[in-house]
């Protein structure tokens, strides 16, 4: 079980499925779940977090704040430039 | 200069004198707008708040003044702002939004003649504006109504503590002629600013306490209740500690006349020469309209004949009189409206009647 | 898979702004408020200013900003937000005050209290979220939706005859001396919202200075009463909306402005 570079943690319960996250992923790391929230949302979830190149397209375009970003300490120098 | 008391007179406007009450109440911010008769409010304020480190901000409009004051009271101090008629209508939102949100802070209305544009002449048109208006919702002002330039300094200096106390809107209802008269006035020394420490004061710094938040929404219904609930007991309080009233003439009236304000110094002359006519009268001057003296009145009207009613206006006050009379004893009224001043001549000429009616009887 | 990590490995990179509450804000899936409000938190936190802020929240789908940020805040009446906030700044000049409102309530029955501010170059700093509508009651016209856009208030589309001229404010405001920062951002995409967020920054950055008034305009979708998918209304502003409200930088006191986008 290899460990991702980068690590993608998003709070399921605030996500309202809008999808900004995963149009703007360079990636194509996250989808929409096909569970529900409670409030009836599929939230997003990550899909291949082994893509994920720390760019933060996503983190920078959710609208409520629900996805954390974690890089693994050996890994620094990886991180990838944002994209536009 | 200084009178035997040491205390310093000084020949003031009305206008000014409360100004300086007000500095001398710690009041240390001001909101104002221009609007006769009351101007010389606002530019007194303009001059000597900065001598004790006090703020003047001109606002857009009394709408503006207003909100300015829920930020200040939000943020601890009591503010202050003054206005005339119209101006105070436009305040009215702000107000509620000040009971809504449980901040206190000091408003002077110098009344002029009116509805609408109205003329810078003497009125007391505004009395339910001012005692039940203070905007949507439940809630109104406590409401002081000075007679005299003295009055209007001690009852402005007053105002602060009475807010602070109470953590409400405190108005001083004045007009055209108190707001631009003379007279000596006893000046109060000016003492500390108003403490900005209040439980619900924001922008201090967290410094460990929980964030605060000032705020009139509660979607709940109950929560607004409480909120209602909370408004009212301090009401109520102050309904019990800060009626004031004053009373002069007649130990044993026929008559009593209640008045108010710059009505109430008219009214007084015309009682002294009543009473030259054999006329037994006695003049009850309510001092806090809110909360209004109904019991003082009360016991009056199980002992006169009848009560008349005084104002500069259609007759407002006379409703919260026969609220206190409560049909023991018939209620009269004699009013003018739109600025025109009534002369003690021609109160002396109501009062006349009024007992000489009830003689053929 | 997540659970069996050892987190220790990792560091964070990003994480929830402190200057956010936990509270699940209610805007609508797809609207970018809740992106604006991540960035005003997140600059906050960098500026290590939240203990001191305090937010005044206007009237609108925002109004329940003071449920989200985790400073302490009032609650203005519809327009009133500046005067509020001259308020409390006056009496508490050390703290840092912002208002958060939308167009209805800054453009249309705020106007004069905004650009009064501006005027007496009150030091604080406006975050401007114009969506071209009155979202909260339900899409109706405001004084920025654009020519020909349909709402429920412009049911043949907004023109001179029926609802008159769009508004820009930044350009109104460019004009007003007090102005120590102004600009306008967009929100739709990742460099888009860096611009925003630097600008965010700029305008904290020029009250904590005493430089004066400052103000930030971000373009924002309302794909629920522009009756769009989110992808349509992003389109729409980069295509339509910005070229009635052209982003870029106005006012900047310390005269680097950045060109216009």
């Amino acid at each position: 079980m290899n460990k991702p570079d980068f690590l993608l943690l998003i709070d399921e319960e605030r996500c309202k499925g809008c999808e900004l996250c995963i149009e703007f992923c360079p990636k194509g790391v996250l989808a929409l779940a096909s569970s529900f929230n409670r409030f009836g949302h599929h939230p997003a979830m990550v899909v291949r977090q082994e893509d994920c190149s720390g760019c933060q397209a996503c983190v920078t375009m959710c609208p409520d704040a629900c996805i954390e970003l974690y890089r693994r300490k050996s890994c620094v120098g990886k991180t990838a430039a944002a994209p536009e | 200069m200084e009178d035997r008391s040491g205390a310093t007179r000084k020949l003031m406007s009305g206008n000014e004198a409360c100004a300086e009450g007000a500095i001398a109440g710690g009041c240390r911010f001001f909101f104002g707008y221009p609007i006769t008769p009351q101007n010389a409010i606002p530019e007194y304020m303009a001059e000597h708040l900065p001598e004790v480190g006090g703020v003047y901000v001109q606002a857009e409009s009394e709408v503006a003044a207003t909100y300015m004051m829920l930020g200040a009271a939000a943020a601890g101090t009591i503010p202050m702002t003054s206005s005339s008629s119209p101006g105070i209508s436009l305040m009215q939102e702000g107000l509620s939004y000040m009971l809504g949100c449980e901040l206190p802070c000091v408003v002077v209305n110098m009344v002029r003649g009116g509805p609408g544009l109205g003329n810078i002449a003497p009125s007391q048109s505004d009395y339910w504006l001012a005692t039940r208006g203070a905007g949507h919702g439940d809630g109104r002002c406590l409401t002081f109504a000075p007679y005299s330039v003295q009055e209007l300094h001690d009852w402005s200096a007053e105002a602060f503590q009475v807010a602070a106390r109470y953590r409400l809107p405190v108005m001083i209802l004045g007009d055209a002629v108190l707001a631009q008269m003379m007279e000596p006035v006893r000046l109060r020394p000016r003492g500390e600013a108003m403490s900005l420490d209040r439980e619900w004061a924001v922008g201090g710094g967290l410094k460990g306490r929980e964030r605060r938040i000032v705020n009139s929404l509660w979607v709940v219904p109950e929560v607004m209740e409480q909120v209602n609930l909370r408004m009212k007991a301090r009401f109520d309080q102050a309904e019990a500690e800060m009626v004031r009233f004053e009373e002069v003439g007649d130990e044993e009236p026929e008559m009593l006349v209640v008045a108010y304000g710059s009505m109430a110094r008219v009214a007084e002359t015309a009682i002294g020469w009543a009473a030259d006519e054999g006329i037994r009268a006695r003049l009850l001057r309510p001092i806090s309209l809110v909360p209004f003296p109904y019991a003082a009145i009360r016991v009056w009207a199980e002992r006169v004949r009848l009560v008349l009613v005084l104002e500069l206006s259609l007759g407002q006050m006379v409703e919260d009189v026969r609220l206190a009379v409560e049909g023991r004893c018939p209620v009269e009224f004699y009013g003018r409206a739109g600025g025109p001043l009534i002369t003690p001549e021609d109160t002396l000429s109501v009062i006349l009647s009024m007992a000489g009616v009830r003689r053929m009887l | 898979m997540l659970d069996d990590l050892d987190l220790t490995e990792y560091e964070p990179v990003y994480t929830r702004p402190e200057s956010f509450t936990d509270t699940i804000m209610r805007y609508c899936p797809g609207c970018t408020h809740g992106l604006a409000h991540r960035l005003v938190a997140e600059v906050l936190d960098e500026l290590g200013v939240r203990e001191r802020t305090v937010c005044i929240a206007s009237v609108g789908c925002s109004v329940y900003t003071y449920e989200y940020f985790n400073c302490d805040c009032v609650q203005a009446a519809h327009g009133r937000a500046p005067a509020v906030a001259t308020g409390v700044k006056r009496v508490r000049p050390d703290s840092v005050v912002f208002t958060y409102q939308g167009d209805g309530d800054l453009a249309s029955i705020g106007l004069a209290e905004v650009v009064h501010a501006a005027a007496r170059a009150e030091n604080i700093t406006v975050i401007f979220v114009n969506n071209a509508v009155f979202g909260m009651t339900q899409g109706q016209m405001a004084p920025t939706t654009l020519p020909g856009q349909v709402t429920t208030t412009t049911p043949r589309g907004r023109s001179r005859e029926e609802g008159g001229y769009t508004l820009r404010v930044c350009e109104l405001l460019s004009q007003v001396e007090g102005v120590a920062y102004l600009a306008r951002r967009v929100l739709t995409s990742p460099g888009r919202v860096r611009a925003a967020k630097n600008a965010l920054r700029l305008a904290f950055e020029a009250q904590l200075e005493g430089a004066g008034f400052s103000l930030v305009e971000l373009l924002s979708a309302c794909p629920t009463w522009w009756h769009m998918t989110w992808r349509e209304a992003f389109d729409w502003i980069d295509q339509t909306m910005t070229r009635y409200f052209p982003p870029g930088e106005f006012v900047n006191w310390r005269g680097c402005g950045q060109a216009k986008e």
